[in-house]
């Protein structure tokens, strides 16, 4: 089920094996059978971990949504929630714990926070008067989940919110806790680099915690050279961009969430032969996507204009393997044949999916509008038209043309009430790439957007600007080219077939992030002291003891791994781009990633509206 | 790989772009179909085990069987006492992947301190482990609840308390503390000493959001000075009240907060606005507009734009000393001539009141000609146009103005203004471009006719 976790340098395998044996320890500690009631936001990064055979194994033997009113009767001796820390969910559980008083058998209440106990929580059970009916209150500490064989997350959506425009530091504290869980598993990490206010917090706080374990000596040899925290504030301007890359696109456009994604399902009707056009089906086609999937994993990180070789490829290797069917002779042959039929199956329906994906994005990425004359384009409206129009403007901004100016593509966007979020994204990736706006053009953008989605969005303005994504030009100069030309963030030739260069995954622009990651791992940063102090916070340098005799002896030729986290957000271009530089030949160097949620620009900036769901009106 | 710098420079001033494209549109495409082929040829041979049991059982829904959402939904929607016990796929637990040394581990284990601590033993568990400093006395080793926390009675024992819950960034004990604090300091001293903490300053604000304490949280911040983060706060408050009218008062009152001089003047827009809208809807719907083409909402709380909008579709022709007239709505809110015109634009054009929207355009030069000018380029005029379906006739007038031929012709083309295309092809001397034309055009239609009197004419002196 999850061997996948297990493929890459570092067994990821190990982690998830802990959570599950903790998971269990908690079940056996509410002896009988039970009844798990969810908060239904936990499903999906639970199923990660366990399946409910797992649950069931320990007599759990019915799963509720957590809904306020009454429990569902169930005959069962626990009643266990299973819940976020928070306030309404805390009033919710009352009401459930309130209705059940009133009925006749009585059943054992337990509530499990993940990932950590609240005091608000308890207390607001207290005030509510149920904080006596459990019997159980434990934490579930899933702080960093393994989503892949290289990629782990806390899905920590607020994360980037509290840490940037609420000042509150308790994801960098759970954070901490959790690679402090990764060390204890993998080995301690003897060089920390980082970049940022909040990297510097993680890494004191970490090193403080180690401190007060200093008793017990971590006796693993270390898995991980060197762990770079980097602040998501210190690169505002990659995940703003579109991602161009088959996985980013397919977030970019249909969301992928813990793992899965959600597609329309019309290119996935099945007509069997011989049977009547079947109805259509109407409900979503929801697909789980990692590199469990060996196709997927060949195409995800690949340029979308990449995907469609790619796919024709395989296409031809799996119609060959078929075809061996007539060569097959003799009984062995054919045996042989017979079992590799489960493989081979596998191996097309994956095809088929990868296809109608593919399509389906073609038909918004591809245009045929190619007079050279953008204008033209814009009289003509499709959404591959929008998407085509909508990167030019932002190849404009990264490459610093006229990001002074009130750019008239934005302006017709507001003017045709394009989506809220969209532009938001394209005023923020203008500031950010001219260091801050003029106060005309500043003042104008707003005019606009709250005179065209209303005034309440005053507060989210004010949020961006909080969070430094739209700025007001001081006074002194854009340093942004200085930065772009420095760290070569645009490459004019970006290959997108095959790449040489990370800039392949935004066509042409590569992401700041993950350059400074390939500086750090050669020629190392003092080659950019003057660019690092143009980006915000500090950068820093810390070393961790290890025991004697756990120092590696490194083998000639022997990769070393680097630990990337991701304070605030990642995008999944930043991570093909760093998967990328972990293949290249002669990097020397592999990449584990960590952050604390997986972003594109519209999650992100979601995170920071006051009120989305009013984006559309 | 990388640009030299006079490259570089060079590359910066020019204005071409490689945008995302395919770059064999043909082939890329066929390569799709090549895939989809390949995937529909092989299906034949495998459909009939299509439910195999080694690959993984997935409902429609793309849940696996056995994934915790669907079995919520699968548990739950059996009511009574399962009798039918679903087919779960088996999951190896005991992995023998996991090495040995590591088995001993389970994570929260690894913080409590001491590794063989009996499970049930929760009531001594630590809630907060950074507070057991060997040197510190702090000690707090059960949870933080209020009852343990009543040891520390003097105002310097409580900071201190409180700085060792921030030095170890634990919000949640950071929290704690705070809660006790509030309870046992007075307000005053409490808002003085978060002056100077910052981090649990930040905390509390956070515990007072959560906690919706509204009224301390604003005395708090003005205790602080910090003027606009309170205005702000206040005026977020309007979000929660559904009635019009008490929105529209406590809008009202907001006009008076501290707010930035940028965000007072919106927010003073936003209450006009509202104020308006109170009286729009309230005007009787009694013409018959209203009746051919009802209302799907409420006007109330609207943007502006929206309400412009509806202005100019229901009150076009009212007088300007009409609070609905679309007039009268550009004056009090300063709209800029582009604003107002793309607003009008749409409106009349989706009424298909032509007339109306030709009298945008015209304007008198001082001659006493009318020419057609517009705020907008007339290509996205056509854009507008096109959008509410409008027909090829009101169509070509406005695609004729479109200046750059090339252009012309192609929005022409689009919209089959066949007489542009043609007359601009003229114009150009492309005979080679008309001869191509002619073909796409119905054998006898007046277009040909066209065409071939205009190939004939000795007149013209062609390029090609």
């Amino acid at each position: 089920m999850a061997a996948h976790l297990s493929y890459g340098r570092v067994n990821l395998n190990i982690l998830r094996e802990a959570a599950r044996k903790e998971l269990r320890e908690f079940l056996d500690k509410c002896a009988g059978s039970k009844a798990i009631v969810w908060d239904e936001y936990l499903t999906g990064p639970f199923g990660l971990i366990a399946q409910y055979s797992l649950l069931k194994e320990h007599e759990v033997e019915k799963m509720f949504t957590l809904k306020s009113g009454r429990l569902p009767s169930a005959d069962v001796k626990n009643i266990i929630f299973f819940v976020r820390p928070r306030l309404e969910l805390m009033d919710i559980i009352a009401e459930n714990v309130f209705s059940e008083d009133k009925m006749h058998s009585p059943r054992d209440f337990h509530i499990l926070f993940v990932p950590r106990r609240s005091m608000l929580c308890e207390q607001r059970l207290k005030e509510q008067g149920v904080l006596a009916s459990f019997i159980n209150i434990d934490e579930y500490i899933l702080d960093l989940i393994p989503y892949d064989g290289d990629l782990l997350s806390m899905e920590y959506e607020s994360a980037f919110r509290e840490c940037y425009l609420e000042n509150d530091q308790t994801s960098l504290y759970h954070t901490a806790k959790g690679l402090m869980t990764l060390q204890a598993l993998y080995g301690t990490i003897p060089q920390i680099y980082g970049k940022g206010e909040c990297a510097r917090h993680v890494a004191n706080m970490m090193l403080r915690m180690k401190r007060e374990f200093a008793g017990s000596q971590n006796q693993i040899l270390p898995v991980f050279d060197t762990l770079l925290l980097l602040d998501r504030n210190v690169d505002l301007l990659t995940p703003l961009a579109t991602q161009l890359t088959y996985e980013g696109l397919i977030d970019e456009i249909y969301g992928i969430t813990n793992g899965y994604v959600k597609l329309p399902p019309e290119k996935f009707a099945q007509k069997k032969q011989g049977e009547a056009s079947k109805d259509l089906p109407t409900e979503p086609k929801k697909l789980q996507l990692n590199s469990a999937e060996e196709l997927y994993a060949e195409i995800r990180d690949k340029n979308f204009n990449a995907v469609g070789a790619a796919l024709s490829k395989k296409a031809k290797i799996i119609s060959a393997a078929f075809e061996e069917r007539h060569n097959a002779k003799t009984v062995g042959e054919i045996k042989q044949f017979v079992s590799q039929l489960p493989h081979m199956q596998a191996a097309r329906s994956s095809l088929a999916n990868h296809t109608s994906i593919a399509e389906l994005i073609k038909d918004i990425t591809s245009t045929v509008c190619f007079w050279g004359h953008l204008g033209v384009c814009a009289s003509l409206v499709s959404a591959s038209e929008a998407f085509f129009d909508n990167l030019t403007v932002e190849q404009e901004f990264m490459t610093g043309v006229d990001t002074d100016k009130v750019n008239t593509y934005i302006e017709d966007c507001v003017a045709q009430k394009d989506p809220l979020i969209k532009i938001l994204r394209l005023v923020s990736m203008q500031s950010v790439c001219n260091n801050g706006l003029k106060q005309k053009v500043l003042d104008y953008y707003k005019r606009e957007i709250l005179q065209t989605y209303g005034y309440e969005h005053i507060l989210t303005l004010n949020n961006l600007e909080k969070a430094g994504l739209l700025k007001l030009q001081s006074s002194s100069r854009n340093n942004y080219p200085t930065i772009r030309k420095t760290l070569k963030l645009w490459m004019e030739d970006a290959n997108e077939q095959n790449p040489n260069d990370i800039s392949y995954v935004y066509s042409g622009y590569a992401p700041l992030s993950v350059r400074l990651t390939q500086v750090l791992a050669r020629p190392g940063w003092r080659s950019i002291e003057e660019v690092l102090k143009m980006l915000p916070g500090p950068h820093f340098e810390e070393r961790q003891q290890l025991p004697a005799g756990l120092h590696k002896k490194r083998q000639q030729g022997e990769n070393r791994t680097t630990l990337v986290f991701f304070l605030g957000g990642v995008s999944y271009a930043e991570i093909a781009a760093l998967r990328f530089l972990s293949q290249m030949e002669d990097s020397g160097m592999e990449y584990i990633i960590a952050t604390t949620k997986l972003l594109n620009g519209t999650t992100w900036i979601k995170s920071l509206m006051d009120r989305p769901e009013s984006q559309s009106s | 790989m990388m640009k030299n710098k006079a490259d570089e420079e060079d590359y910066w001033n020019s204005s071409k772009f490689k945008a995302f494209t395919f770059d064999d549109e043909d082939d890329e495409f066929s390569r799709l179909k090549e895939s989809k082929r390949a995937v529909n040829s092989i299906r034949p041979l495998v459909d009939e085990d299509d439910d195999e049991e080694e690959v993984e059982k997935v409902s429609w829904s793309g849940e696996p069987v056995g994934s915790i959402s669907w079995s919520v939904n699968e548990t739950a929607a059996s009511n009574q006492r399962t009798d039918r016990e679903p087919a779960f796929p088996k999951i190896n637990t005991d992995t023998t992947s996991i090495s040995k040394s590591h088995s001993g581990y389970s994570l929260s284990a690894l913080f409590k301190g001491e590794t063989h601590r009996s499970l049930s033993d929760s009531s001594v568990r630590l809630y907060a482990p950074e507070l057991r400093k060997p040197k510190s006395e702090y000690k707090v080793t059960t949870r933080l609840t209020a009852v343990s926390l009543e040891k520390f009675r003097s105002l310097q024992d409580k900071l201190l308390l409180l700085d060792y819950a921030v030095s170890a960034h634990d919000g949640n004990v950071i929290t704690a503390v705070l809660i006790y604090l509030k309870r046992t300091l007075s307000k005053e001293v409490l808002f003085r000493e978060l002056t100077d903490r910052q981090t649990a300053l930040r905390h509390f604000i956070h515990y007072l959001t959560e906690s919706k304490d509204q009224r301390l949280l604003l005395e708090l911040l003005r205790a602080l000075g910090r003027t606009e983060d309170m205005a702000l706060l206040q005026y977020k408050e309007h979000l929660g009240i559904a009635d019009e009218n008490k929105r529209r008062d406590f809008l009202k009152s907001c006009l008076s907060l501290p707010f930035s001089p940028e965000d007072s003047v919106h927010v003073e827009d936003h209450y006009t606005l509202l104020e308006r809208q109170i009286i729009i809807e309230v005007i009787p719907r009694k013409q018959e507009i209203f009746q051919k083409f009802p209302r799907k909402a409420s006007i109330l709380n609207m943007p502006l734009i929206t309400t412009l909008y509806y202005c100019c579709f229901y009150h076009y022709t009212e007088s300007e000393g009409t609070y609905s007239s679309p007039l009268n709505i550009r004056q009090t809110f300063k709209l800029s001539e582009k604003q107002f015109f793309v607003t009008a634009l749409a409106a009349r054009a989706k009424l298909k009141a032509w007339p109306d929207v030709d009298a945008l355009f015209t304007s008198r030069n001082w001659l006493g000609f009318t020419r057609k000018k517009s705020p907008l380029s007339f290509q996205r005029v056509v854009d507008v146009l096109h959008k509410n379906s409008a027909p090829t006739q009101v169509l070509q007038d406005y695609v004729a103005l479109v200046d750059d031929a090339e252009l012309r012709i192609t929005l022409a083309q689009k919209h089959k203004c066949h007489d542009i295309v043609i007359n601009t092809y003229r114009d150009l001397k492309d005979r080679q471009q008309l001869l191509g034309y002619r073909a796409k055009m119905a054998r006898g239609s007046a277009e040909e006719r066209k065409i071939n009197e205009l190939l004939n004419n000795s007149q013209i002196r062609w390029k090609n």
